[in-house]
């Protein structure tokens, strides 16, 4: 079976380590701050101005002077900064964020990200994607094997526009973990219950698959 | 010294067609809600806005594409606007994306008498096409330029006569660099105290960054993505 969406954060969660700084996208990757390990202290920063953020606010506690950077109500942990744009991305690019995941359309085998535009069709901008991809040493890409058509979206080129080049270090798919390696997309664990040969027939660009595969523990 | 104004229309004088404007915010926070109504009433037109986001169809910078008074914008999101699609995908409306970091950067820039910097965002995209690119430490980087505007309109929640701002939560957003870069800078605030009211170490903009400011009313504060949790 693939993994599900709360699978997937799951799986980005044993990932975390004590003492890391995390920005996590939107969508899937927001869902990792629901399962971060026991034992495990890390800060969320939002790339609109929050470090410490925490959970959603209860209903009618909500500030419209506190969001995320979905644009979602959020609210601070103790401890919580807040800054302004320029000294955001100055963490960012200056490499004080130890992890960042975020979601994409496509990637390939050297590790290029596209998920900001589709020609003609949707343009809703690259927001901080660009800025993170290009400045953060640790990577976690989470997204669908595969689009709505069933063709792959690990690519050996991508066909959209790009948001950063040879960036990506490792992927969590519904159907698996990679690392992306010189020579390729590495197969480091399972879905449970997926192939290896559903893998292979799933991935367009280079993949390694070496000795017996792990299948994940969920 | 004393930059206060009466209202919005009063501090908005001057703003004329075709100029170029920043506008603070991200999403539908922090925004000068009461400056951009005053805009839509003055009817301007040709303007250049700078700003994050568009606003939503019928709220924050929404309003001046309904009314047609945007020629350009310059924002790294746009994702929440149906008619600002629409006008961009039919060609009435110019568009430049830029990475999100390099936006807040070029308006710091700007304020800061720095007319170009390198950054990594964008590299190998068609961000950086036409633009310069150098290697550092084995790094590529891309060359972005200072941005700059005629005027910059700007949301704080408390501030002083003497122009002195204080922002609240994540409404300080874009709001800081953009006073910078502003030739003239609006500061619309929530609460107008009297000089000596605002701590000085907790001055977010120094008061020099601003020209005119106005006691703000009828905030709206819409949220975009109301989220909550179960008790």
């Amino acid at each position: 079976m693939a993994l599900t969406k709360e699978q997937m954060a799951q799986r980005i969660a044993r990932e975390l380590k004590d003492g890391w700084y995390v920005n996590l996208g939107i969508g899937i990757p927001t869902l990792v701050a629901n399962y971060i390990p026991a034992g495990i202290s890390v800060e969320l920063q939002s790339e609109n101005g929050i470090l410490g953020m925490g959970p959603f606010p209860f209903e009618g506690e909500e500030d419209a002077d506190l969001i995320n950077a979905g644009k979602q109500t959020v609210t601070l942990k103790d401890g919580a900064a807040i800054f302004d744009s320029a000294t955001s991305f100055a963490m960012i690019r200056g490499q004080h964020v130890q992890l960042t995941v975020l979601g994409a359309m496509e990637v390939n085998d050297s590790g290029d990200i596209a998920n900001w535009k589709i020609p003609g069709k949707m343009v809703k901008g690259m927001g901080g994607a660009m800025d993170l991809v290009a400045s953060a040493d640790n990577i976690i890409v989470c997204m669908l094997h595969t689009n709505k058509a069933g063709e792959s979206k690990l690519l050996k080129q991508c066909t959209l526009p790009l948001t950063g080049v040879g960036c990506v270090k490792k992927i969590v798919s519904d159907l698996g973990v990679f690392d992306v390696t010189p020579e390729g997309f590495r197969l480091l664990e399972r879905a449970p219950g997926v192939s290896v040969e559903e893998i292979k027939a799933k991935t367009e660009g280079r993949l390694v698959v070496e000795g017996l595969v792990p299948e994940m523990q969920v | 010294m004393n930059k206060v104004v009466a209202n919005a229309e009063e501090a908005l004088r001057g703003i004329a067609d075709n100029m170029t404007l920043m506008v603070g915010g991200f999403g539908l926070c922090g925004i000068p809600e009461n400056s951009i109504n005053a805009l839509v009433k003055s009817g301007v037109k040709g303007l250049t806005c700078i700003s994050n986001n568009a606003g939503v169809d019928d709220f924050g910078l929404g309003l001046l594409l309904q009314t047609k008074q945007i020629r350009k914008m310059i924002s790294s999101y746009v994702g929440e606007n149906a008619e600002f699609e629409r006008q961009m995908l039919s060609g009435e409306l110019e568009v430049e994306l830029i990475p999100q970091g390099t936006l807040a950067e070029r308006c710091r820039a700007g304020g800061a008498g720095i007319p170009a910097f390198f950054t990594p965002a964008g590299y190998g995209t068609e961000v950086a096409a036409g633009k310069e690119t150098r290697e550092f430490h084995g790094k590529m980087y891309v060359m972005e330029e200072w941005l700059r505007a005629d005027f910059a309109l700007v949301k704080a929640w408390k501030g002083d006569r003497l122009g002195n701002l204080v922002y609240k939560r994540t409404a300080r957003n874009f709001n800081p660099m953009m006073a910078m870069a502003g030739t003239v800078t609006v500061a619309e605030v929530e609460h107008l105290v009297e000089p000596g009211e605002v701590d000085p170490d907790e001055v977010h903009t120094p008061g020099i960054f601003v020209q005119r400011i106005f006691q703000g009313s009828n905030y709206e504060k819409r949220i975009e993505q109301r989220t909550v949790r179960k008790r």
